[in-house]
Order: C-alpha cells, then structure tokens, then sequence
C-alpha cells in the first residue's frame, strides 16, 4: 500500500492496483521526473570541455532540461545525460568557442 | 538587488529534468529562471497548456515546489482561492511560512481561455503573480491559432492557401490589457535576457497585490525553427522591437531596454519557417503591415515611457 505521506511515498510501479495510488491521484512527492529518463530522445549529444569552460554558467541559466550538472559551489562539471535532450542551447549560447561541441549520437 | 549566476547557480531549482517538454522549448527555461530568482517557498497552478500538461504526467511531476492541477480557464480563479485560503489560515495561527503563489499559463490560456478568470483574479487584488509564456498559438494541440499569433503566421487554423495568407488580424496587446487594470505592476521580458527576467519576478513577488508578467516563449516546432536557436531568436524579437522589455510599476511606464540599433522585423521573421510565405512578392504588403504595427507600438511605448518619466 503506498502511503500519502510525502516521506515513504515512492512512484508508482506498473504493476500496482487503483488501491496502490493515493486518493486523487496526488504525487505526494513532487519532482520525481527526474527518475524518467528522457536521454534516448537525442540525436546529438553535448561534449563538456572543462579546460575552456570559463564557468560563466550561461548553459546552466538556459538548459531546458535542468541537464547542467553543478557541484556545491555552483561551477558546472558536466552534462546529465540521462534527461539532455540534446536541443544544443548550451552550445548555440556557449561564449566560447570548443567548451560544449555537439556531435551526433551516431559515432 | 545584483543578480549573479555565480551564486545563483549554487541553488537547486525545484524543477528537475524528466519532463516531457520538447527539445529547446522555451517554457522550462522560463520555468527554471522564474523559480531560481524566487526567494520565497511557492506554491504554483498551471493553466491546460503544454507546461501543465508534459511536466506532470501521472505519475510523475517535474515540480519541486507544490502544484495544483486545473482546467485552461480557470488558473487564476484557482490560485486566487488558494491566496484567500492561505490568508485565513494564516489569520487563525495555522500557518506562519511566508508563501507566495504563481499562476503559470500559456497564451491559450490566457489570452483566450482564461481572460475573464484572469481579469476578475487581478480586478479582487489577490496578492499573486500572474505569468503568461507566449508562444503565440495553441502549440500543444497542434499549432492552432490564438489570438497571440501575429499577423501572416501559418498556423493550422489559418493555413497559407488561395483564400488566406496566414492568420488575417493583428495580435492582442495583453500586457496593454492588464496594464490597464491598474494593478501594482505589470512586465514584459524573455527568457533570453535572464537579468531582465529574474529582476522582474523578484519585483513581481516583492509586490503586495497582483502581478502580471507577459513571457516571450520560443516553440521550435511550432514557429519552426531549429532546437538550438531558442534563445537566440527571442533575443532578436527583442532587437526588432517586435518584443519590448518594459515594465509598468503603479501605472507609470517605463522602457527596460532601447536596442542601439533597431533592426528590421524581417531578421526576426526569415528564420522562422511559419512566416516564409511572406517573402514571396505578392505578400510584401503584409511584411509591411506587420513592420508599421511594430513600429506604432514601439513609439507609443518611447512616448509612454518619456511621458511618465518626465
């Protein structure tokens, strides 16, 4: 039985009943999109060059699919590339040149 | 106030990937850049649209903050209940967490569909913000028109033929419209000037009373364009003063953002694929329809702005 209590609720599976599923359909815990996947949409794929990357974080203030991956102090050490969708804003928007390539999955 | 992405960027945004928004659309930036300059908790609805529909499907929400789930018409009138609820709550003792609360919706749902919900909300004072990402047609049922679709733009409901050469009429000025409810304060911007954006959301929730924030929004498959020019194409719809960035603040107009050099609409239109019959010869007169409503506007604007400045 998933419980309504925002603490131990968790997604539901395929396989739970109606009863499984709180009372009108409430997520209890939001922001559990991010346990889906959307990285299989891409046809091109973000290649992160820390060495000339200047940490301006424009890609982070830009990136649709809160793909920019930040450590503690905010600089941005990678791509997640379980949600990027591979639109190329971060690369488009990139000041400097080489810091974000995009190339096609297809490599 | 000093906006920095270097501290900003320190901060989770309640809005996580996994949405099923598409690749390069412009409503999560909006989203994202709305919620990160918030400084207070938020608890959000979001009108029928493409937002409400690909970040919450069942079971899964893409909503770190609390969201409520309503029809097109009426996000409004349900954020409105939610304020007035929290207000008597808070009356009583039964809550002490300051909350602020934020209607999102498309510009289906607000230009069209939830006007009225929208006007009587703004009209009783709530104290809300209203935020309106205008991708100027019904993008999520398929590319209908609404009346935020300029002049000439293909859209399914007004298909380039014999008979039309896109969508008859000009578009409707709501951020005029709700300027003129009086309300506290009322902004334009776009997702690709970030600082604009995010100093008007905190000036937005730092209002006591209703906001309302009118949001350029880029629909890549809509206004076909490629994914990765985004950004870049709102920042032309700003250069060509399709898009002003202005700000009315208790009544009194003021011009964010004066483009050194005004470019012709046409730069903002060629790449856009819904507009690419207007360049055939016999529709030049559109081109210049379309240009001569941009330029009435943008110099009632200088004139609203250099008059209340004065």
């Amino acid at each position: 039985m998933t419980s309504n209590e925002k603490g131990s609720w968790q997604t539901p599976k395929p396989t739970d009943t109606w009863k499984d599923v709180p009372r009108a359909g409430v997520i209890p815990r939001g922001g559990n999109a991010s346990e889906y996947i959307t990285g299989g949409w891409r046809t091109f794929r973000p290649i992160y060059n820390a060495d000339i990357c200047i940490q301006c974080r424009l890609c982070w203030v830009f990136c649709p699919d809160s793909s920019i991956m930040v450590n503690e102090d905010g600089e941005v050490i990678g791509m997640d590339l379980d949600h990027c969708k591979g639109c190329g804003i971060c690369a488009a928007e990139c000041p400097k040149e080489g810091a974000i390539e995009m190339v096609s999955e297809e490599y | 106030m000093a906006i920095n992405l270097r501290e900003l960027s320190k901060k989770t945004i309640p809005f996580t990937g996994g949405h099923r928004m598409c690749a390069g659309c412009g409503a999560p930036i909006i989203v994202r850049q709305v919620l990160a300059a918030a400084e207070q908790p938020i608890a959000a609805g979001v009108a029928t649209g493409c937002l409400e529909v690909a970040t919450t499907i069942y079971p899964y929400s893409a909503w770190g903050t609390p969201l409520i789930h309503n029809a097109f018409e009426n996000v409004a009138a349900t954020v409105s209940g939610i304020e007035m609820a929290y207000r008597a709550l808070k009356a009583r003792g039964a809550v002490d967490k300051d909350i602020k609360f934020v209607a999102f919706g498309g510009d289906g749902g607000t230009y069209d569909i939830g006007l009225q919900s929208l006007s009587g909300a703004m009209e009783r004072g709530h104290d809300m913000v209203y935020i309106c990402y205008d991708n100027g047609a019904y993008m999520n049922t398929g590319i209908q028109r609404s009346s935020a679709t300029p002049l000439g733009a293909e859209t399914s409901t007004s298909p380039v033929g014999k008979r039309i050469p896109g969508k008859p009429g000009h578009r409707k000025n709501l951020t005029n419209i709700m300027a003129a409810h009086d309300i506290p304060y009322v902004a334009q911007t776009t997702p690709a000037h970030w600082r604009d954006l995010m100093t008007k959301v905190k000036k937005a929730l730092a209002v006591e009373g209703p906001a309302f924030l009118n949001i350029l929004s880029s629909c890549p498959l809509g206004w076909r364009i490629p994914d990765d020019s985004s950004i870049s194409i709102l920042r032309l719809a700003v250069d060509t003063c399709f898009w002003p960035l202005f700000e009315v603040e208790n009544g009194s107009y003021q011009m964010n953002y004066e483009p050194k050099e005004k470019k012709p609409l046409s730069d903002w239109l060629k790449p856009q694929g819904r507009f690419r019959h207007l360049f055939r010869p016999e529709n030049k007169h559109i081109l210049e329809e379309l240009q001569a409503e941009v330029d009435r506007n943008w110099e009632r604007l200088l004139r609203l702005s250099k008059y209340d400045s004065e």
